[in-house]
């Protein structure tokens, strides 16, 4: 992959908080390449959370440059950014964010609302995507009618639903167990391992060891940006295995 | 994203929330039924001026002879006989206003067919206050020019008369041809009017008999005044879309030249502009049924607000559902509408139950308090494009707050 997925130069944010200017991105240049599987790091006000929105096209940078697969999206108005949103990115939350008193095969098919999709294609690919998630049997289910685990699972089926390159996960084991957060990790780690580009924003070392690269914010800035070497190590023998399968 | 898609997550999102949805609703509805109510009341008394109107005839003016004086002392209104058939032609001639100028006299007897008889109103006209009256006949023919000019002995007979001599379901073909005595004088019956119904003050206009103006004159009533062919009254019917103020002055003007009235001295004769006294009352029931409309818009306006109360309160509830469906794709206006459509459909769904309610209401306030009511279709197109209207002024302003989050606000509000 020659092209980076994600290239940021000297991306700035900074935000008027009162009488004080509040710069939560000070110059960031980060590339990630298509297929990487990262896990963004650090303390709470390092900058780590505005980068997410950045780079998922939720908000515009102040200055700096962002290109998402080769195109400027920096200077784009709301509405290209939804679009973008929609048809590249998925997004994964710490409280998953489902629509109550919705069934969790509606909830997946939110996404394809927005893109022109007729319902039987929508009732299709979410239907795919729960049967991928392992929720196959319980697409009729309410969020109130499912576990924490299962709930994300749900989410992460909605990211999937409209085929995006990019996997934005925002402390996705945040709100789960131990036992359930490696479930969802080791998910994520699988729809990796199919090509899909993830970040995911943590501060647990466990849920980062998952990932090949971690990167450590700090004030509005990287601080260290490393490969995780036994996650790369497994990656490279799983793409070993695939090659020769 | 297409409107049935919005509709639908619309009207789940009013599914969610019944109770709150249907309490928003009743504003609404109570205001649509209570428009389509007062309006149908209105209607109704409207409809009763109209019906007035169109039974004493368009454009009607009447002119009678003023009163006598005598030592000082004046008799009442049409005392003094100063009025005469040529006055009446001379009117239709000369004032281009008026279409026809009726003369008639007026007396009463007993008429006897058969074996029955029965007192009634017996007019001296020509043919003329049939076309003033706008009074048709249902059988029959009017009166033949010779009959009018050599008294000849010929009636036509009103609905009630009718009724009264030859039993309450005569056959009008039947009774044509037929002899009647008026006080001792036998007459044929040529024709039978079409029912007026009741007069502005409530008497039967269809108890009476009509004769040729001569034949009254000289055979019935027996006056001595043949010469002169004094007329109790005048009506005058003036041309459609014509003034009836300037026909009024004119007319007015010309009897006075006709009857030598000095300049200065009192009018020998009064006009009374009749339609002109029952438009006044149509147009006091038109400013009536505004006036009602208008008291119970102010409901719909109430019902409006109810629903932006609570479209703000539902945009509030559901920031976090609007930032997550912002960070999924959907664009600001796709928000709008979504909200948009909620608080239409509210309105509208509101709206159409208000329209049954405003029937039945209309219906029975029709039947116990005996009124007359009228719902008109356009009051329904009304009351549902006012709630639209209402859906849509009150539903914008909550609906472009929810469009303008910011997603990541949106997403981060707890």
């Amino acid at each position: 992959m020659s092209q980076a997925l994600i290239h940021t130069r000297d991306l700035v944010k900074q935000y008027q908080m009162g009488d004080n200017l509040v710069r939560a991105l000070d110059g960031v240049s980060v590339s990630i390449n298509a297929g990487e599987f990262v896990a963004v790091m650090g303390p709470s006000g390092s900058g780590k959370s505005t980068f997410m929105n950045l780079i998922g096209c939720l908000d515009a940078p102040t200055a700096g440059e962002y290109k998402l697969a080769g195109e400027d999206v920096a200077r784009l108005d709301g509405d290209a950014l939804a679009a973008i949103r929609n048809r590249h990115i998925g997004f994964v939350f710490q409280q998953f964010n489902l629509l109550a008193r919705t069934s969790a095969q509606e909830n997946v098919e939110l996404p394809l609302l927005y893109s022109d999709i007729d319902k039987k294609t929508r009732r299709a690919r979410a239907a795919k995507r729960l049967d991928q998630v392992g929720l196959g049997a319980r697409t009729d289910h309410h969020p109130s009618q499912l576990s924490g685990g299962q709930q994300q699972r749900v989410a992460i089926a909605r990211a999937l639903v409209n085929d995006p390159v990019l996997i934005l996960a925002d402390e996705p084991t945040g709100a789960l167990d131990s036992r359930t957060s490696l479930e969802v990790m080791a998910l994520l780690q699988q729809l990796n391992r199919e090509g899909i580009t993830i970040v995911v924003v943590t501060h647990e070392h466990d849920v980062a060891s998952f990932a090949q690269r971690v990167i450590q914010f700090r004030d509005g800035k990287v601080v260290d940006d490393q490969r995780n070497a036994a996650a790369d190590a497994q990656a490279l023998l799983q793409q070993a295995v695939r090659k020769a399968a | 994203m297409n409107l049935f898609a919005i509709l639908r997550i619309a009207l789940n999102a009013l599914r969610v929330n019944k109770l709150r949805s249907t309490l928003t609703m009743l504003g609404i509805i109570i205001g649509v039924a209570a428009v389509i109510i007062m309006i149908a009341i209105g209607n109704g008394a409207q409809a009763r001026v109209e019906e007035q109107i169109k039974s004493l005839g368009a454009n009607l003016m009447i002119i009678i002879p003023g009163a006598t004086l005598s030592g000082g002392a004046r008799g009442a209104a049409g005392s003094q006989q100063t009025l005469t058939e040529d006055d009446a032609a001379a009117i239709a001639r000369e004032v281009p206003e008026v279409q026809v100028a009726a003369p008639s006299q007026r007396s009463s007897g007993q008429v006897v067919a058969g074996n029955s008889n029965w007192s009634t109103i017996l007019q001296g006209v020509t043919n003329d206050y049939f076309e003033a009256r706008e009074w048709p006949l249902v059988a029959g023919r009017l009166f033949e020019p010779p009959e009018l000019q050599t008294a000849g002995k010929v009636v036509i007979i009103g609905h009630s008369t009718a009724k009264q001599l030859f039993g309450e379901e005569y056959d009008p073909a039947a009774i044509i041809g037929q002899t009647v005595r008026v006080r001792q004088v036998p007459a044929v019956i040529v024709g039978v009017l079409d029912k007026k119904g009741q007069s502005m003050l409530g008497q039967d206009q269809d108890d009476v008999l009509f004769l040729p103006l001569a034949t009254l004159r000289n055979r019935i009533a027996g006056q001595t005044q043949g010469k002169l062919r004094r007329v109790g009254l005048i009506s005058v019917k003036t041309r459609e879309g014509q003034s009836m103020a300037e026909a009024e002055e004119k007319i007015r003007a010309l009897l006075r030249q006709r009857h030598r009235v000095q300049p200065g001295a009192d009018d020998t004769f009064t006009v009374r502009n009749l339609t002109e006294i029952l438009q006044a009352q149509e147009a006091s029931s038109k400013i009536m049924t505004l006036l009602l409309a208008a008291v119970a818009s102010v409901s719909l306006v109430v019902g409006g607000i109810g629903i932006m109360n609570i479209m703000l309160v539902s945009v509030t509830e559901r920031t976090r559902e609007i930032g997550l469906r912002m960070a999924v794709g959907a664009r600001g206006r796709d928000i709008l509408m979504q909200f948009l459509v909620e608080a239409v459909t509210l309105s509208l769904i509101g709206g159409l139950i208000g329209i049954a309610l405003g029937f039945g209401g209309s219906s029975a306030v029709g039947n116990f308090a005996g009124w007359r009511v009228e719902i008109e279709a356009a009051s329904i197109f009304l009351a549902v494009g006012f709630s639209a209207a209402v859906g849509i002024f009150f539903g914008f302003y909550p609906a472009r707050k929810a469009a303008g989050l910011r997603p990541i606000e949106a997403l981060r509000y707890e």
